[in-house]
C-alpha cells in the first residue's frame, strides 16, 4: 500500500509532466513564460494528489495494525525527493515529446519498465548481493526502500538513500540542461 | 535617450517541408541508421541531404524604439510582423541577432489565449492576468475596471465556454488592455468585436500610449495605425522597408500594395472573384485627358477609358464605379443605371469612356472599383486594383480642402436669413456697450 501510493504518484507525475508542453500548445506559441514551469507545475499538481492519498494512508494504518512513530516524518523529504525524480524525468520527456510525438506512446512502457527495475513488487534481496548496487543507481529504489522503512519503522539504508539523492540531482541537472537547449525551438516545432 | 527596445541584425529562419512536421523518434532512429548505412555504402562522404527550402521570416532587422513611442508595424501577410513581435516577446528564439529590452514586456499576440473554458469569467480574469504577467494584487486592484471595460458583468460567474465569441474577445482584450508593462506588444486585437467596441479599444490604446508606455502595434487597419501611432515601420518579406513617421510609412505601404505604375492598367492578369458570370470581361483601363497619367488636378475633369471584351451582344450593361480612399473607405459611387445611361456592348472589344466633370474629390490617393452587371448578375469586377491621385492645386488650397475629407457635393444649397435681430433682443446690452 505505501509503495503503491508512491508508485501511483510517480507514474501520474511523470505522465502529466511529459504531456504538459504538448497539451498547452496555444500558450507556448502565444505567451512567454519560463518553459520549465510546464513540467514542474504538473508534478506539483500530482503532489497534491499524493498529499490526499497520504492522509488516507494515515487513516488506514491503524486499521492494519501499523503504529505511528517518528520515522513517519521522513515521508515528507522522501516525497520531495520522488517529486524531484519525477520532475527530472518529466522535464526531459516533455521536451522530447515536443519534438518526437511518439514518446507519448512509449512512455507508459518505459515507466513500467523503470518500476520493474525498482524493488516495488519484489524485495531487494531477490537479487544476489553482488548486483544490488545496480538497483541503487535507480533513484526510485532508494526512495521506495525509504518509504517502506518510514512506514514500518525499520532502520533506513542511508547509503542507498545518499546514492539515490546524488542520482536525482544529477538527473535533474542533466534534464534541465537538455531542456534549456531544446526550449529554443519549442514554439517553432510544437 | 537610451532606446527601450534595441534590435540588431535580427534574423529568423524557418525551414519548410519535412523538418517542420512533428518528428517521430522511431523515424529519427530509422533515418539515422539509414543515413549511416548510406554513408558507409557510398564511401565518398558526399552529402546526400537534399537542400531544404527555407524562409527568412526576419532578415537583418535593426530597430531602435524610444520609450513612450507608439510604433505601428505594417506590411502584407507573411511580411514578418508577427514573427517580430514573437521574437520580441521571447516566444520564438531568433536564428541570429540580438534583442535588448529595457523593461517589463507584456504581449497580447492573440486575444483570449490562456482562457480556460471551464472556469468562470471572474476566474479567467485572474488566470489570464497571471499568464500575461500581472500580480494578483494588481489584478484585484483593476478588477472592476476590467469588468466594466469588457461589459460582461452579468456573466462573470458563467463558465467562459458558454460565452459568445464576442464576449470572449471583449473580456480578453479588457484584461490585456489593463496590463501595466513598460512595453506592450499588440497583434491584431482590433480585428474582433463590433464597431462600438473597436472604438473603445482604440481609445484605450491611445490612453495607454499617452501614459508614457511603449507600444508596438501590428494591424491591417490603417485607420487605427494612423490614429494611434507616431512612427511606423513597413515590413516587406522580413526586412524593414521603411521607417519613419507613420503617415509616410502608411502611404508607402498603400502605394506599393495597390500600385498601378503604368498608365494603362492591364486587368486581364488580376485575380478575380469566382462568383462572376464572366460573359463580359474588363480588359484594361487607361486615363483620359490627363497629362500626368492617373493623376488628376482637384476640381477638374476626371476621365478614364474602360476596355471591355465580350463575345455577345448586350442591350445594356450596368457600369458601376466606386472611389475608395487610401484609408480603405469607400468615398463615392456611381452607376450608369442611376445616371439613366444605357450602355450597349457589341461582340468584340468595346470602349467606355467615363468622365467625372469638374469632380471635386479632395486631394489624395484613391482606388477605383469597377463592376459590370447585366440582367444575369455580376459579369465582372475588379476591386482596388487601380490607383489614382487627385492633386493639390490652387483651387483645393482656396477651398481649404485638406481640412475636409471625401467629396465636395456641389448640389447642396444653403442660404442665410435673419431669424431674430440682436438689436431688438439685446437692446439694453448694446446700448451699454456704446
Amino acid at each position: 500500500m505505501p509503495v503503491c501510493c508512491h508508485g501511483i504518484f510517480y507514474t501520474n507525475a511523470v505522465t502529466s509532466s511529459s504531456g504538459s508542453l504538448v497539451n498547452s500548445t496555444n500558450l507556448i506559441t502565444k505567451v512567454y513564460f519560463p518553459r520549465l514551469l510546464g513540467p514542474t507545475a504538473a508534478v506539483g499538481a500530482a503532489l497534491v494528489d499524493l498529499a490526499i492519498a497520504s492522509v488516507m494512508l494515515l487513516v488506514i494504518m491503524p486499521i492494519f495494525g501499523v503504529g505511528f512513530h517518528p520515522s513517519l516524518l521522513m515521508f515528507i523529504p522522501l516525497a520531495a525527493m520522488t517529486a524531484l525524480i519525477a520532475s527530472a524525468v518529466g522535464i526531459w520527456t516533455s521536451a522530447l515529446n515536443v519534438k518526437y510525438r511518439d514518446i507519448r506512446y512509449a512512455l507508459p512502457f518505459a515507466i513500467q519498465l523503470m518500476m520493474f527495475l525498482t524493488p516495488v513488487i519484489y524485495p531487494v534481496n531477490f537479487l544476489p548481493a553482488r548486483w544490488r548496487w545496480v538497483l541503487s543507481l535507480n533513484p526510485l529504489s532508494g526512495t521506495i526502500g525509504g518509504f517502506r522503512s518510514a512506514i514500518f519503522g525499520r532502520p533506513f539504508n542511508w547509503r542507498e538513500l545518499a546514492v539515490s539523492a546524488a542520482m536525482t540531482l544529477a538527473m535533474l541537472g542533466a534534464a534541465t540542461c537538455i531542456f534549456r537547449k531544446m526550449e529554443k525551438e519549442f514554439a517553432d516545432v510544437i | 535617450m537610451q532606446p527601450i527596445i534595441k534590435v540588431r541584425a535580427l534574423s529568423k529562419r524557418y525551414r519548410l517541408g519535412k523538418r517542420e512536421r512533428y518528428g517521430n523518434l522511431r523515424e529519427s532512429i530509422a533515418g539515422a541508421v539509414r543515413a549511416t548505412l548510406r554513408k558507409l555504402h557510398s564511401r565518398n562522404g558526399e552529402h546526400a541531404t537534399a537542400h531544404e527550402p527555407e524562409v527568412w521570416a526576419l532578415r537583418n532587422v535593426d530597430l531602435d524604439v524610444q520609450p513612450g513611442e507608439v510604433l505601428g508595424i505594417i506590411g502584407g501577410n507573411g511580411a514578418g510582423k508577427s514573427t517580430l513581435l514573437k521574437v520580441l516577446s521571447r516566444i520564438v528564439y531568433p536564428t541570429s541577432g540580438r534583442v535588448e529590452l529595457n523593461g517589463r514586456v507584456a504581449s497580447s499576440l492573440e486575444v483570449g489565449t490562456g482562457f480556460h473554458p471551464e472556469l468562470t469569467g471572474r476566474e479567467n480574469i485572474f488566470l489570464n492576468g497571471a499568464i500575461l504577467g500581472m500580480r494578483r494584487g494588481e489584478i484585484a486592484a483593476r478588477f472592476d475596471e476590467i469588468v466594466d471595460f469588457s461589459g460582461v458583468e452579468k456573466f462573470l460567474d458563467t463558465p467562459v465556454k458558454r460565452y459568445s465569441s464576442g464576449m470572449h474577445t471583449r473580456l480578453a482584450f479588457a484584461v490585456a488592455a489593463h496590463l501595466q508593462p513598460e512595453i506592450l506588444l499588440v497583434d491584431e486585437v482590433l480585428a474582433v468585436g463590433d464597431w462600438q467596441f473597436q472604438k473603445k479599444c482604440l481609445r484605450k490604446m491611445q490612453e495607454v500610449s499617452r501614459g508614457g508606455r511603449t507600444v508596438l502595434f501590428v494591424s491591417h487597419n490603417m485607420e487605427a495605425v494612423l490614429r494611434l501611432c507616431t512612427r511606423g515601420i513597413l515590413m516587406v518579406s522580413g526586412e524593414i522597408a521603411e521607417y519613419g513617421p507613420v503617415s509616410k510609412v502608411a502611404a508607402r505601404y498603400l502605394e506599393e500594395h495597390i500600385a498601378s505604375p503604368s498608365r494603362v492598367v492591364d486587368l486581364t492578369q488580376q485575380s478575380r472573384p469566382n462568383d462572376t458570370v464572366g460573359r463580359a470581361r474588363l480588359v484594361s483601363l487607361s486615363p483620359a485627358g490627363s497629362k500626368r497619367g492617373w493623376a488628376f488636378p482637384f476640381g477638374q475633369d476626371l476621365a478614364f477609358e474602360i476596355q471591355i471584351e465580350t463575345r455577345q451582344l448586350f442591350d445594356n450593361i450596368e457600369l458601376g464605379v466606386t472611389l475608395g480612399s487610401a484609408r480603405g473607405f469607400k468615398v463615392a459611387s456611381w452607376t450608369s443605371t442611376y445616371a439613366g445611361i444605357k450602355l450597349p456592348l457589341e461582340p468584340g472589344l468595346n470602349i467606355i469612356e467615363v468622365t467625372y466633370e469638374h469632380f471635386v474629390i479632395l486631394p489624395g490617393q484613391y482606388y477605383l472599383d469597377i463592376s459590370l452587371r447585366s440582367d444575369r448578375g455580376m459579369e465582372d469586377y475588379v476591386y482596388e486594383e487601380i490607383r489614382l491621385e487627385v492633386l493639390i492645386n490652387k483651387a483645393s488650397a482656396e477651398a481649404n480642402a485638406d481640412s475636409f475629407s471625401g467629396v465636395f457635393i456641389p448640389t447642396v444649397k444653403a442660404a442665410s436669413k435673419l431669424a431674430i435681430s440682436p438689436c431688438v433682443q439685446n437692446n439694453s446690452a448694446v446700448r451699454n456697450l456704446d
